[in-house]
């Protein structure tokens, strides 16, 4: 044990498949193991980008979950918004291993996460716009979880791929939690002070534009979220507006003006030394 | 003969592996948690263990699986391999009855019943009950839904008033 140096003495007797230390084990697959192959019928290309999509989703929305650490009105609240970051991480990273797998080129997480400009991410804008007050991301929140529970259920029992299924069962019920905690914190706001109400309605105008793109042309999954933020909103004594869509749609590359700062603080370290193993 | 002493070594690498402490419950083994899938020994000796995640984002897994792969080899079998196995998910449906057992004797309180079919939404308060782990008492309160890690929550009792950790049913 060369116990006077301690990069040396962690690095010492490990190999590989060790990937409990942070530094000198390479990329540690998140899927480690798993059957890779893809099913016949299935169309690699766009499950790849469908996962790489759902996974620009998830990893926008855990760096935004983030950024309330320290600034959260409560400790407890902290807690909660950096546990629910960590679930959507976890998520990033079994959707781009994935999407890594199956798109042919082999690449890791991190060269999803870590070096794609803002142009070639696919998630939907709502994840990226700033997190304004607590109103505004916890509305959104509720907005977002809602929304991935709805599809991760869906894909979780007709995904044709079984590793997308099982990533998206697992993920839903991780998603349910996220989004009682959410709407507890909607009623409770909109139920709330004059303050706190007029904030969460101001948070649900401001949101209402990006909800459409959240479907698509998917009536049914429509239908499905629309009825869940609608019992939240009346039980909190708001609505949500009925307003004309922002042009675009994040799933087709169209950005907000939020991405490329959000990405940039993400990525620096990365890029400031792509060689590094973590 | 052969094949009964594969599955005399098969039998041993359960035990070692599923004698492994989890990483952040260490009055937990892997076995007790429900995260070891299956230990299986292939034709050419290789120990397969299979082990699933907890949450999506749980960051024990990685020493977990270093862990298994360590004693297994410590243990002799040259050829170790560990699988992530994600279907069905995890669920504390899986704590043993000796899993519940430790952590409730070290002031934790063990999952009710997972909920299963569709998620639906309830904003009507709802009446869990949680007896408290030290004094048994069912009058306690939730003071926060996320802890220290993914997998639990905050409670504290009204009659004791001891705080306590609660492992949430997934």
């Amino acid at each position: 044990m060369s116990d006077d140096h301690v990069y040396l003495s962690l690095a010492e007797g490990h190999d590989d498949s060790d990937a409990r230390w942070a530094f000198g084990t390479g990329f540690e697959d998140p899927l480690h193991g798993v059957d890779q192959t893809v099913p016949e019928g299935t169309d690699s290309a766009q499950l790849a980008a469908f996962c790489l999509a759902l996974g620009d989703d998830a990893l926008v929305s855990a760096q935004r979950l983030a950024q309330w650490c320290t600034a959260a009105p409560e400790l407890e609240e902290e807690v909660a918004l950096a546990n629910i970051g960590l679930d959507l991480l976890g998520q990033t990273r079994l959707l781009y291993a994935r999407a890594g797998q199956v798109d042919g080129t082999g690449r890791g997480e991190d060269a999803y996460a870590y070096f794609r400009d803002a142009d070639d991410f696919r998630n939907v804008r709502l994840a990226e716009l700033p997190n304004g007050d607590f109103a505004f991301s916890i509305t959104r929140l509720l907005v977002l979880s809602s929304w991935r529970l709805a599809l991760f259920e869906r894909l979780a029992t007709t995904a044709s791929d079984p590793v997308l299924a099982a990533i998206a069962a697992k993920g839903a019920k991780e998603l349910a939690y996220h989004r009682q905690y959410a709407a507890e914190w909607v009623v409770r706001l909109g139920d709330g002070t004059e303050e706190s109400q007029r904030r969460t309605r101001d948070a649900l105008a401001a949101i209402a534009p990006y909800v459409d793109e959240l479907f698509a042309d998917d009536g049914e999954l429509r239908t499905e979220v629309l009825a869940v933020l609608r019992q939240v909103t009346d039980a909190a004594g708001l609505v949500l507006p009925e307003v004309a869509p922002v042009p675009g749609h994040g799933r087709d590359g169209d950005r907000t003006e939020h991405l490329a700062p959000l990405l940039a603080e993400l990525q620096s370290v990365a890029r400031a030394h792509p060689e590094a193993t973590w | 003969m052969v094949t009964a002493l594969v599955s005399v070594d098969s039998r041993r690498a359960w035990r070692i592996a599923a004698q492994v402490p989890d990483p952040e419950m260490p009055m937990l083994t892997l076995a007790d948690l429900g995260v070891l899938r299956g230990v299986e020994i292939g034709a050419d000796g290789t120990v397969v263990a299979s082990l699933t995640p907890t949450y999506s984002g749980c960051p024990a897994m990685a020493e977990m699986r270093a862990e298994v792969a360590a004693r297994l080899r410590d243990a002799g079998f040259a050829k170790v391999e560990i699988r992530t196995v994600l279907d069905p998910p995890w669920s504390t449906d899986w704590i043993t009855p000796e899993g519940r057992r430790n952590l409730s004797e070290h002031g934790i309180a063990p999952p009710g019943a997972a909920p299963s079919g569709p998620i639906k939404l309830t904003l009507s308060p709802t009446r869990r009950t949680v007896p408290c782990p030290r004094c048994g008492s069912a009058d306690t309160e939730e003071t926060s839904h996320f802890a220290a890690t993914s997998c639990k929550a905050l409670w504290r009792c009204r009659v004791c008033r001891e705080p306590f950790e609660y492992v949430k049913e997934i």
